[in-house]
């Protein structure tokens, strides 16, 4: 029963690797609505970009680490 | 560290039967990470010569191959090998210089060595059938502790005690300043966490979606649909091994700007 609820826990933390999904768009789009706009200084912000995917992906990683956790530590 | 893989591959393996039963799949998509001695079938040992020993060497042969067999001719003309060698080269040392700032290009040569092991070890696990090492969270975590204690010790060589200065957010209002702090202490520390789960997150995840995928080919109705699938995927991951990689070093350069100049 106890790992069964386990499995259920990390389908649940799923739930959180989704929604940093939701993060990074948010990121890119940002990113591409201003790089429209100012072509110029749109090739000089990359590294910047990739800084913010990377932190608003971390928080994703952690969820997705909870869900490891339950299935092959718990 | 070593047992402990041998008891996750024992327990990757308890799976696999479990999926075999229950759904009819030939093999179970986490069955490419397991940790396997090379020769023999005993136990995965501290020093026993693993599949993954094997492939981290042929990282590092590649490696050599690339950058100094590749430039050894130093052609005014170079091959394409060499042109491979000097755009990584460039690639790097303008990253640093752009993120750290031209103090940053003293740490060059480790930075260079962390992104080309790991856009090296990261393509080499797309060979198929091959072995992938940046997918085990005990590689990465030693490359971003690695990276972590060698940025935390330079920072306190270079600044001394003021280091602590970055933790203590002198634009911000002094009433928000301590519970400001305790969240960059917080934050700080998380870091290798993240930043090694990033990459062997990522890598992972993307190998078991192809093993996923490949196990829909064995049904006959979607097969096509998922040979197209499968190909698609495999070019996503060919980018996601190289922007991991990227991400990773431009991580670390963050990092060491973090350490040489700590004041916000």
């Amino acid at each position: 029963m106890e790992g069964q609820l386990a499995h259920i826990g990390a389908g649940l933390a799923g739930l959180g690797t989704g929604l940093a999904a939701l993060g990074v768009g948010n990121v890119a789009a940002n990113f591409l609505s201003g790089a429209l706009r100012n072509p110029s200084a749109a090739a000089s912000q990359t590294a910047t970009l990739f800084i913010g995917i990377a932190f608003a992906e971390a928080l994703g990683i952690f969820s997705f680490l909870v869900a490891l956790l339950l299935m092959f530590a718990v | 560290m070593a047992t402990e893989t041998a008891h996750g591959a024992e327990m990757a393996d308890h799976g696999a039967g479990q999926a075999e039963q229950a759904s009819g799949l030939v093999f179970h998509p986490m069955d490419q990470f397991i940790v396997k001695p090379l020769f023999g079938h005993g136990d995965v040992g501290m020093f026993t010569i693993t599949n993954v020993t094997l492939w981290l060497g042929l990282a590092i042969l590649a490696i050599f191959a690339l950058m100094v067999l590749g430039t050894s001719r130093r052609a005014i003309v170079p091959s394409r090998s060499q042109s491979v060698a000097e755009l990584a080269y460039g690639f790097i040392y303008k990253m640093i210089e752009d993120v750290t700032g031209k103090d940053g290009l003293r740490y060059f040569p480790y930075i260079m060595t962390l992104f080309m092991f790991i856009v090296t070890a990261n393509f080499l696990g797309l060979v198929p059938m091959s072995f992938t090492t940046t997918s085990h969270f005990a590689v990465t975590i030693v490359l971003a502790l690695a990276v972590f204690l060698t940025v935390t010790i330079l920072g306190f060589v270079k600044n001394g005690p003021s280091f602590l200065s970055l933790f203590w957010v002198s634009s911000a209002p002094l009433a928000l300043r301590p519970i400001l702090a305790i969240i960059e202490i917080i934050s700080y520390f998380v870091r290798p966490v993240s930043h090694s789960i990033r990459l062997a997150g990522n890598v992972m995840a993307g190998h078991a979606v192809l093993k996923v995928f490949a196990g829909f080919a064995a049904v006959a109705a979607v097969s096509p649909l998922t040979i197209v699938a499968i190909t698609a995927i495999y070019g996503l991951e060919v980018l996601v091994a190289f922007i991991q990689a990227y991400v990773f070093t431009i991580l670390t350069c963050v990092y060491l700007k973090d350490a040489l100049h700590p004041h916000h």
